[in-house]
């Protein structure tokens, strides 16, 4: 399979990503993007992890999987108060912060 | 007593202060009791000295007391010392024994008056000034007292002050006083810039070096001085008008004393004078002319007091006649005898206004002799003394001046002189046989209260008669009397009269000029008598027959309304510019120095507000403008954020990919 391929495929899950958490009203699903980036990130790790013949690539990403969960716990509970305070998944009317 | 002569000015001063302080609210009524015993205190103690001095050869008559060095500034020393000799022996005896019969006198006269305390104490005052002046022993010291008893004439000339015509007497007296005493202090000045000294004793004794311009100028400035305080031609207009005071001070101050201070200073320093004989002729020529001048005024003046005041200014001119032709002995022998007769006379004109409820104008007199006798008799024995009838003493003295005059040479001088003496006696029984004699022209309520004055007013004119009658002796025979001798230590050669026995082939002549002098005089009482007693309309045909000059006459020649249009109202005008200067602008300047101030702060107001505030205010319009602009990124929303980190990311790798 060519390393470009993976890239690629890397590249566009990265991008879908970065856009969807850019542009999605919903909390969780901005959530799910910044999962999607991660994953990207991982794919590119293990694919020059590959193509270098080194596991460097694939222990970073063991991390970057680990990291991503503790992230995702304190990020859902953080999450999960801000809708109950709310009572709205819309990024939108998360203003608070606004001047 | 000698040495204690400080004394005799000093009680009179005391006597001034302490009646200054108290009289008004304390001593009031009593008054009299301080000033008539400081006084009687001088005089007792000028007689002590007069007599210690004669106790000393003649040639030491002449001590210095000096006190204490009053001045010292580098070379300029003045002390504050007496000197007694002959001269300020003869001076004290006639200030203090006259002024202490006028104090007596003003007891009567002044006798339930407001200022009665006042009074009193301006008369001491007077008499301390006099003394000082008199016994100075330098020209400053000599100087304070000439501008005191100025003051002192002013203060009693404007005695009753809230008459107008009397506080204006007052203040034109001492302003045409001022301008003689401009030229005195001139020659103090010029005195001390030749001799580097301004003693008597240092001075007259380098005399001789000074060189006759010098000399001259000092002692034309010296005149100018003694005109001013003896009423000569051209400053003599104060003393007609100086009769706003009361009667004693008249008699005092403008008979006796004050107008003689310019005798007595010439006299005393005649050493420079005898110097300075051009001088000496202008003294000689002025005092004739002042003397003739003012006969012919009194001549037609009906106040009686005028006619006395003229006849003041008149024998002070002989006075100076004196001087001015060397015989200053005889200077001194007139100035002591006219002091007796010309205070009795005033005296006397007191005593007749009293008795006239204040009464001067002699056409409302009359036939007043069987009233008053007293009055009128002393008043008759002094006009005869003044005319210069022997042997009463106005004979004596007068007669020397004119033989002085005459033999000196000065003919003209003479011949003024003996002008006046027609005059004099003409104008004097002119007075006499108006007021005392003829039919009554008295005012019938006056006339009911006619009465003779009480003895305090009388004594005093019984003495000064008695010394009218007696007080020539002293210069008998003439120029080598007791008076003379007694005065030779101070005049020297120039004192002595060049008399009988000195000039051999004199002595007729001489008997021939006092037979004439007395035919003179005998003459003038003569045509009085006519004019006045035996043919009364003659005086009324006369003026109208010479009406012009008789105009003239009575309005003194119009010397004041020439004065006051070259002199005074020139003088005002320009006081008034002067005022309008300092009003317009110099206050003009202050003012808008004022103005400016505050525009130059309104200016400064408005650049605080409009460019200060507004520059402060725009920077922090401009900052909240442009927080108001950044805030706005602060949108509160996490994705804009991200979005920020994305559009930073993608700049750098831009950036980077572009290198």
């Amino acid at each position: 399979m060519p390393t470009s391929h993976l890239l690629l495929l890397s590249a566009l899950l990265f991008i879908i990503g970065t856009v969807g958490f850019l542009i999605r009203r919903n909390v969780l699903v901005v959530l799910m993007s910044i999962e999607l980036i991660l994953n990207a990130v991982n794919i590119n790790l293990v694919t020059f992890s590959r193509n270098f013949a080194s596991l460097n690539g694939q222990i970073f990403a063991l991390f970057v999987i680990t990291v991503t969960a503790a992230e995702v716990a304190v990020a859902l509970a953080i999450v999960v108060s801000l809708v109950r305070n709310r009572e709205t998944v819309d990024t939108e009317k998360m203003n608070l912060m606004k001047w | 007593m000698l040495d204690k002569i400080y004394l005799i000015p000093f009680l009179p001063g005391l006597g001034a202060l302490l009646l200054g302080l108290f009289g008004p609210r304390y001593i009031r009524e009593k008054s009299h009791w301080i000033a008539c015993t400081t006084l009687g205190l001088s005089f007792l103690f000028s007689v002590v000295a007069f007599f210690e001095l004669l106790q000393l050869p003649a040639a030491e008559r002449s001590l210095e007391v000096i006190l204490y060095q009053w001045i010292e500034v580098g070379q300029f020393k003045a002390s504050l010392g007496f000197q007694i000799d002959p001269l300020s022996v003869v001076m004290l005896l006639v200030v203090t024994g006259v002024g202490f019969l006028i104090h007596i006198y003003s007891i009567g006269y002044m006798h339930g008056e407001k200022g009665y305390a006042r009074f009193f104490t301006y008369l001491n005052l007077f008499a301390f000034s006099m003394l000082i002046l008199v016994l100075a022993n330098n020209f400053l010291l000599l100087f304070v007292g000439w501008e005191a008893v100025g003051l002192c004439s002013y203060l009693l000339i404007g005695y009753w002050f809230e008459k107008h015509s009397a506080s204006e007497a007052g203040k034109k007296a001492f302003l045409v006083n001022r301008v003689g005493d401009f030229g005195f202090a001139l020659a103090v000045m010029l005195i001390f810039a030749t001799f580097g000294t301004i003693s008597f004793t240092e001075v007259f004794h380098r005399a001789p070096e000074a060189s006759v311009g010098v000399l001259t100028a000092i002692t034309l400035l010296l005149f100018m001085g003694a005109c001013g305080k003896s009423a000569q031609i051209p400053l003599y207009v104060w003393l007609p008008d100086a009769m706003e005071g009361p009667t004693p001070v008249s008699a005092l101050i403008h008979a006796a004393t004050m107008v003689t201070a310019g005798i007595y200073m010439i006299a005393r320093t005649h050493i420079l004078f005898s110097l300075a004989p051009f001088t000496l002729s202008l003294i000689a020529i002025i005092g004739a002319a002042t003397a003739l001048f003012a006969a012919t005024i009194a001549l037609v003046q009906n106040d009686i007091k005028r006619i006395l005041a003229y006849s003041t200014i008149s024998q002070l001119g002989y006075m100076f006649m004196a001087l001015g032709v060397g015989a200053f002995t005889a200077g001194i022998f007139h100035l002591m005898t006219h002091a007796f007769f010309k205070a009795l006379l005033f005296l006397g004109a007191g005593s007749v206004m009293h008795a006239l409820s204040g009464e001067l104008d002699i056409r409302k007199m009359g036939g007043l002799a069987r009233h008053i006798p007293k009055t009128a008799i002393t008043f008759v024995i002094a006009a005869i003394a003044i005319a210069g009838i022997p042997p009463l003493a106005g004979f004596w003295s007068k007669d020397e001046i004119l033989w002085s005059a005459f033999h000196s040479g000065n003919t003209l001088v003479w011949a003024l002189g003996a002008l006046t003496v027609l005059m004099t006696a003409f104008y004097m029984f002119r007075l006499v046989f108006q007021v005392f004699y003829g039919k009554s022209r008295v005012v019938p309520e006056v006339a009911h209260h006619i009465h003779e004055s009480p003895s305090v007013m009388t004594y005093p004119l019984m003495i000064l008669a008695f010394l009218s009658i007696i007080g020539g002796f002293v210069g008998i025979p003439p120029g080598r009397g007791a008076f003379h001798s007694f005065l030779s230590p101070v005049f020297g050669e120039h004192g002595e009269t060049h008399s009988l026995a000195s000039l051999g082939g004199g002595l007729g002549l001489e008997y021939i000029m006092m037979f004439i002098s007395v035919l003179l005089g005998a003459a003038g009482i003569g045509i009085a008598y006519l004019f006045y007693i035996k043919n009364p309309q003659l005086p009324g045909r006369l003026a109208k027959s010479l009406a012009v000059p008789y105009k003239i006459l009575l309005n003194k020649y119009f010397v004041d309304e020439f004065y006051s249009r070259t002199l005074v109202r020139p003088g005002i005008r320009l006081a008034n510019f002067f005022r309008r200067f300092d009003q317009v602008i110099i206050d003009g300047i202050v003012n808008g120095v004022s103005q400016l101030t505050v525009f130059t702060s309104f200016l400064s107001k408005l650049f605080d507000d409009h460019f200060v505030d507004g520059f402060v205010n725009d920077v922090g319009d401009g900052i909240a403008g442009f927080g108001r602009r950044v805030r706005r990124f602060q949108t509160g929303l996490v994705q804009n954020y991200a979005l920020y980190i994305v559009l930073g990311v993608a700049a750098m790798l831009t950036i980077f990919l572009l290198r």
